[in-house]
């Protein structure tokens, strides 16, 4: 019996562990590395009606035990994501969840409705959280009511559960989480990266093309934990968490705090196993535990 | 194939300011080709987080060893600059597609242009050339002669010369003032250097076949995170091409310059 399994709306997990949307692109590249059946999901990068060709570079930034990215959503639209990539996916015993973004409710409908058809795409990530792009993104994810009626919008025609994933950039993430469940969400992923900016020392201007980016990586994970803590207090649906894991110590804090299941980011381009690397290391983080499914860990922090 | 490897450090050398050569041995030696990098954690802390993408400037199969070479300017690097013979350095690779050998027949001259820390690849790409029967020009350009490495190495393998911006070494300017001066007859070209110098030599010899390797900032290394995009020309059926894993050699024409 494993005791790393993990059974959410839609999503029937070997393991907790997934990596997160727009940092393992759509499985082609770590399919050169591992086998990607031995991952609990894979969260595709954020896929739009039309091909989208993101912004200049420079598109990264280091930062203090972090990054910013401001990649603008860039991918081949809906009809090569299905055609090509979910289909190569198709080859590997592990459930997709596609992350679907927009700039208006109709586009979020249109690709919802499509994509939740792949046979491979067990769950939606609805994505109002984009900081990267100027229009759609995470203008939905910043307003309660904006929130659930586009969660509402996409609930009625996507033929797989519906996960929104929310953005960190709010005064209350706890009323967006409500909102969305009210909106009939099946549950939540948290949290998109932090909006920043890091300056060239010599001109004194940005370094990112587009003046500010995303802020991921370990030094985010302080605030993920929280909110993931704030949210689980506040809502009935399962939250995956996500926000600077880079080891199996990350997901059991996550767990702790409340997620269900784990997304890896930012790990995964400095520690290129790093996701088969945690999946084999849980099962000794349970026995440190005392615990013998990993599923008892979840909200833990709260008991 | 790619592979992620604890390697060990043979040497460390400082061959000219702020320029190091570094020697590492290992299983991954036996993959790599001309024109490919490696992508290498110089931390095992958050600090420095990334990779810092770093060019192949010799490989010797046999000790299973290669050396890069890298101008310790930021943070990773100087980091990277006080690993010490024994220690140990995670290194990704061999990524990216290299210099086309094969590109050049036996018999045939290739010029070889390399511009400041993109010097290193060429050294490799032109012992395998000259090991083929190719004979090679190497045109090097460098900020000035305190910056200049492998003189002896390029002058062993053909004709060199140089260009310094400061006049310090060679002729005084850029590489295609050796152009002007030398003349270099040749039947096709491979280069490394920053993006003014890859579109000057475009420039100079419309008609020769041609390779260039480019430099982007890079997150992932493998094409996975799309940081290292560039547009390309309306010749090429893609709109874009990732340097990491598409590149970062390209044949001249792809990418936009």
């Amino acid at each position: 019996m494993s005791r790393i399994n993990i059974e959410l709306p839609g999503l029937d997990l070997k393991n907790p562990i997934m990596p997160a949307s727009g940092c393992f692109g759509f499985g082609r590249e770590y399919a050169q590395l591992y086998d990607l059946s031995k991952l609990g999901a894979i969260m595709i990068k954020a896929t739009t009606l039309e091909t989208r060709r993101g912004n200049p570079t420079p598109r990264v930034a280091e930062t203090s035990a972090g990054m910013l990215n401001a990649i603008g959503l860039q991918n081949p639209g809906i009809e090569k994501v299905m055609g090509e990539e979910l289909k190569f996916l198709e080859g590997y015993d592990v459930p997709i969840i596609a992350n679907v973004a927009g700039t208006e409710v109709a586009d979020y409908v249109e690709v919802a409705e499509r994509i939740s058809k792949a046979p491979n795409v067990k769950a939606l990530e609805l994505n109002i959280s984009c900081p990267n792009v100027k229009c759609g993104g995470i203008q939905f994810g910043t307003d309660p009511q904006t929130a659930k009626e586009l969660t509402q919008a996409v609930k009625a025609v996507s033929s797989v559960p519906v996960y929104v994933k929310l953005s960190p950039n709010v005064t209350s993430i706890v009323d967006i989480a409500k909102a969305v469940e009210e909106g009939g969400a099946d549950g939540i992923t948290m949290i998109n990266t932090l909006v920043g900016m890091r300056l060239d020392e010599r001109t004194g201007k940005p370094v990112i093309a587009n003046g500010t980016g995303g802020l991921s990586g370990p030094a985010v994970k302080p605030v993920a934990i929280r909110m993931v803590y704030e949210v689980y207090k506040a809502v009935n649906i399962p939250i995956i968490g996500m926000g600077g894991v880079t080891c199996a110590q990350d997901v059991i804090d996550f767990m702790s705090a409340g997620a269900s299941a784990v997304a890896v980011g930012t790990a995964n381009f400095v520690d290129h196993f790093v996701c088969p690397t945690i999946i084999d290391e849980l099962p000794a983080k349970l026995d440190a535990l005392g615990v013998e499914h990993i599923s008892e860990i979840i909200g833990r922090s709260h008991r | 194939m790619i592979r992620q490897e604890k390697m060990t450090v043979v040497a460390q050398v400082q061959i000219a300011t702020n320029i190091f050569e570094l020697t590492l041995q290992g299983q991954l030696v036996q993959d790599m080709t001309p024109g490919q990098f490696v992508h290498v954690k110089v931390s095992d802390t958050f600090e420095p987080l990334l990779r810092r993408p770093i060019s192949i400037a010799n490989v010797d199969k046999e000790k299973n060893e290669f050396t890069m070479i890298y101008r310790a300017e930021g943070r990773g690097t100087q980091f990277l600059a006080t690993n010490r013979e024994g220690q140990i350095v995670d290194v990704l690779g061999p990524l990216g597609n290299g210099f086309p050998v094969d590109a050049a027949q036996p018999g045939q001259t290739a010029l070889l242009v390399g511009g400041g820390i993109g010097v290193p690849p060429l050294q490799e790409l032109s012992k395998q050339l000259n090991a083929r029967g190719v004979k090679t020009i190497h045109v090097l350009g460098f900020q000035s002669e305190d910056v200049c490495f492998y003189e002896e190495q390029f002058s062993a393998l053909g004709d060199t010369y140089y260009a310094t911006v400061d006049g310090s070494k060679g002729t005084k300017g850029f590489v295609t003032t050796v152009f002007d001066d030398v003349k270099p007859q040749f039947d096709l070209f491979y280069s490394c250097g920053p993006m003014p110098m890859l579109r000057a030599l475009e420039q100079y010899y419309p008609e020769k076949e041609g390779y260039l390797s480019f430099e982007e900032r890079m997150g992932c290394g493998i094409g996975a995170c799309f940081a290292c995009v560039c547009d390309t020309t309306d010749k090429h059926e893609k709109d874009y091409v990732k340097v990491c894993s598409d590149g970062p050699v390209f044949p001249k024409g792809v990418v936009a310059l």
